[in-house]
């Protein structure tokens, strides 16, 4: 239902503010048409513009043009189809359930940049989980940021789950340290760490994040389980060098997407999941707490092209 | 991960050597060179195409490709194109008399408004104004709370009123700067999709009820392609009057910054630098050039080291320098604050022309834990005078640090050749003038002076290297 929602809004979305820069491609998939010059410079175009990069996107026509030359496919295919198997297979072929924990709290550590809507994506699992039945706590571990324990603490009430924080400006690790020991001594499911948000290039606060992840590890064997970056759907090609440094930082098991619902397409995920391996796990698509689904790569994929076929 | 432009388009053009002459397709090689450039550092498709077009049309234009060095005059012509695109910049706030002079914030969900708002309420302070923050964002949770904090923090009354009607919360907040004899109002605004029609549609009825002098577009240097899109739709919604570029302190090559410039014609007045609130600066065309294209940014390094180092240390380190009395201690202090600003990898790329040479050299910041743990084993006496350290004195200091006695070698002997090179420059008297020549003259002794010696089959660890020093 909810996916249904996000690619009418794409779609409804896309044509109202389709651009020139859309309309040129448009024919692009019309059956019949040769894999030459034209169609690949095409073909090129539609993904750069969804922002899957320089290096992915060569691949990705390289590939296409060796098999055509191979007589793998021909024009009488559906390249379209072909194309969009393709990537799918790329981006679906991880394993993208949760990570649970089954002798204790399953502990979700949620980081990202600044204004990538990580407290967003907070609430929005905390109410994806109590609706699989599931009780969870949120641990508030942004206590830099003007206000942002009273953003989670809203969304805490609005959502209906509770909250470990301290007072702003405090060691963010021993937030983490008391949500851990509540969230055992109460026999939570799931406790979600909200982060404060960081650059990547700033050591001292990626030191700091490391710090946290330690501390989890410390007080529930294996935590964090999950580990999620929330990247925001706008951003380019700087999003693998988000996901290379937090990765080295936390070890992420999967990318949250925030954001989905502008006319951003997100395809740098492609290029972070072929070179990193990290696969999407969640998209955010509006502002409301049930603005969450699982990632589809078929929906996806799809929503890539979408500028391209309108 | 990127590669510098220059030295791409270096092998585009030594491909040509001895071919004697240049032809459309060579150039349209380098051109494409330039996209690829461009397209990497997330300039928009459409604007890194046009853009391209109008370089190559002006640089053959100049017959700059017959010059001896093709390739750096391009770079050049290249440069100057995108500097004059993003420019020029005029970072006035054009305060309006009688006043309150009204700025409207606008932008995605994300990108920086609020903390902008606080920032320039900091500015506008500096430069003798009186701001008001007024709250309108009405949507995110603890938004107003947010901007009530930042403007505790900057000294600036927040007009608020809860949650509500941002127009009539606009409005109300104009007339009550007006009344506390505030000369500004900040309006700072909920973050929205530019698809959302009744965001859309509140962000003009706010603009239409209060009349900004001028309405920003906050915009996160992070964006890619859709830059554009949002961008155009705000400023066709909104008129915008300018840009402030956030998230600059990042490592995005920014190129939202000539996409946004080039799709709304709107300049970009400001960057912001970092989460402190006084991190605004104004913005600069040719370092955004430099970043865009990937050629290191020495000015950037040099502020950089600024936020990092104390400034009355520096000083008696320079001193200490000149009088050639810098020891090993005063270089670990060097160290330390280097690694303050950050992994050295980072630092070493914003040299121009460092970043391919990195490839090759495994700049690991172990090396420099070693460094420090061998200047840690010596003497206070050893550290000042570094030749008195003779053959039992390495041993000891060897065994006291865990390394090699090659590596306390090999660690003095660099460190007698900055203090050369130091001493040399004083002679030619570079101080003052040419820094960034003395920067690159030293970090090629640092990195290449002595490291490339071979160091015996033994599988021992590559001794530690110097760094430069100021």
């Amino acid at each position: 239902m909810v996916l249904g929602k996000w690619l009418g809004r794409l779609t409804s979305g896309l044509t109202k503010t389709r651009s020139k820069l859309a309309d040129g491609v448009r024919d692009l998939f019309r059956v019949g048409r040769k894999v030459d010059a034209e169609f690949l410079r095409e073909l090129e175009e539609t993904l750069i513009l969804g922002d899957v990069g320089v290096a992915t996107t060569r691949n990705i026509v390289q590939d296409l043009k060796s098999r055509y030359r191979d007589r793998e496919i021909t024009a009488d295919d559906d390249l379209l189809g072909v194309i969009k198997n393709d990537l799918k297979g790329s981006l679906g072929d991880a394993d993208r359930s949760l990570i649970t924990n089954p002798d204790g709290p399953t502990v979700c550590l949620v980081a990202g940049v600044n204004g990538s809507g990580k407290t967003t994506a907070v609430a929005r699992l905390a109410r994806l989980f109590l609706d699989e039945g599931r009780s969870v706590l949120l641990a508030c571990c942004d206590t830099f940021r003007a206000a942002a324990d009273e953003q989670l603490r809203i969304w805490s009430e609005r959502v209906g789950v509770d909250m470990v924080r301290h007072k702003p400006g405090s060691d963010p690790g021993a937030v983490a340290y008391d949500a851990a020991e509540a969230a055992v001594a109460r026999g939570i499911d799931v406790l979600l760490v909200d982060t404060a948000g960081r650059l990547h290039t700033q050591d001292h606060l990626m030191r700091e994040l490391g710090k946290i992840r330690n501390v989890l590890a410390k007080k529930i064997p294996g935590a964090p389980h999950e580990v999620l970056l929330v990247l925001d759907a706008t951003t380019g090609q700087n999003a693998i060098a988000q996901a290379k440094q937090f990765r080295s930082c936390i070890d992420v098991t999967g990318v949250f997407l925030a954001k989905l619902d502008g006319t951003a397409k997100g395809g740098i995920v492609l290029a972070i999941k072929q070179e990193l391996g990290i696969p999407v796990k969640f998209v955010g698509i509006g502002e409301g707490a049930d603005d969450i689904a699982p990632f589809d790569p078929d929906t996806f994929v799809e929503a890539l092209f979408v500028g391209g076929e309108a | 991960m990127f590669e510098n432009l220059t030295e791409r388009l270096g092998g585009v053009f030594r491909s040509l050597a001895g071919r004697g002459r240049l032809t459309e397709r060579n150039v349209q090689d380098a051109l494409g060179e330039v996209r690829t450039a461009l397209l990497e550092a997330d300039v928009n498709l459409q604007v890194a195409r046009d853009f391209v077009e109008k370089v190559g049309r002006k640089a053959l234009g100049q017959q700059v490709l017959k010059t001896l060095r093709p390739d750096q005059v391009f770079v050049k012509a290249i440069h100057d194109e995108m500097v004059s695109l993003m420019g020029p910049v005029d970072a006035k706030i054009p305060y309006a008399s009688p006043g309150p002079t009204v700025l409207m914030m606008a932008g995605l969900q994300g990108s920086g408004k609020t903390t902008s708002a606080a920032k320039l309420a900091r500015l506008i302070q500096n430069q003798g104004h009186h701001p008001m923050l007024v709250a309108c964002d009405c949507h995110r949770p603890a938004a107003i709370e947010q901007l009530m904090i930042v403007g505790s923090q900057v000294d600036t009354p927040v007009y608020s009123e809860g949650l509500g009607d941002p127009v009539r919360i606009a409005k109300k907040g104009v007339a009550a700067a007006a009344e506390q004899n505030c000369d500004v109002a900040i309006i700072d605004t909920a973050g929205r999709l530019h698809i959302d029609e009744a965001m859309m549609q509140e962000a003009k009825d706010i603009a239409r009820a209060v009349s900004p002098h001028q309405i920003y577009l906050v915009c996160d240097a992070m964006t890619g392609q859709d830059a554009v899109t949002s961008a155009k739709e705000f400023n066709e919604a909104l008129e915008l009057s300018a840009v402030i570029l956030t998230k600059l302190d990042g490592d995005a090559r920014g190129g939202a910054a000539l996409s946004v410039k080039a799709v709304t014609g709107k300049p970009i007045k400001f960057v912001g630098v970092g989460e402190k609130l006084d991190r605004l600066e104004v913005f600069h065309p040719d370092r955004m050039a430099n970043r865009i294209l990937g050629m290191g940014d020495v000015v950037g390094l040099v502020e950089k080291a600024q936020a990092a180092v104390d400034a009355g240390e520096a000083a008696r380190l320079q001193e200490k320098l000149l009088k050639a009395e810098f020891g090993l201690d005063d270089f670990l202090k060097q160290i330390r604050q280097m690694r303050r600003m950050g992994p050295l990898k980072d630092i070493m790329s914003m040299i121009p022309g460092m970043g391919s040479a990195l490839k090759d050299l495994p700049i690991e910041e172990k090396e420099l834990d070693q460094t420090e743990a061998i200047i840690h084993s010596m003497t206070p006496g050893e550290r000042s005078k570094p030749d008195l350290i003779d053959a039992s004195r390495r041993r000891r200091i060897a065994r006291g640090c865990g390394m090699d006695t090659q590596d306390v070698s090999s660690l003095v002997k660099s460190f007698g050749q900055v203090k050369n090179l130091v001493r040399q420059m004083q002679g030619a008297g570079v101080f003052g003038g040419g820094r960034a020549a003395v920067a690159q003259q030293m970090a090629q002794v640092d990195l290449f002076g002595h490291q490339r010696k071979k160091r015996g089959r033994s599988k021992r660890k590559r001794k530690s290297r110097k760094k430069r020093s100021r």
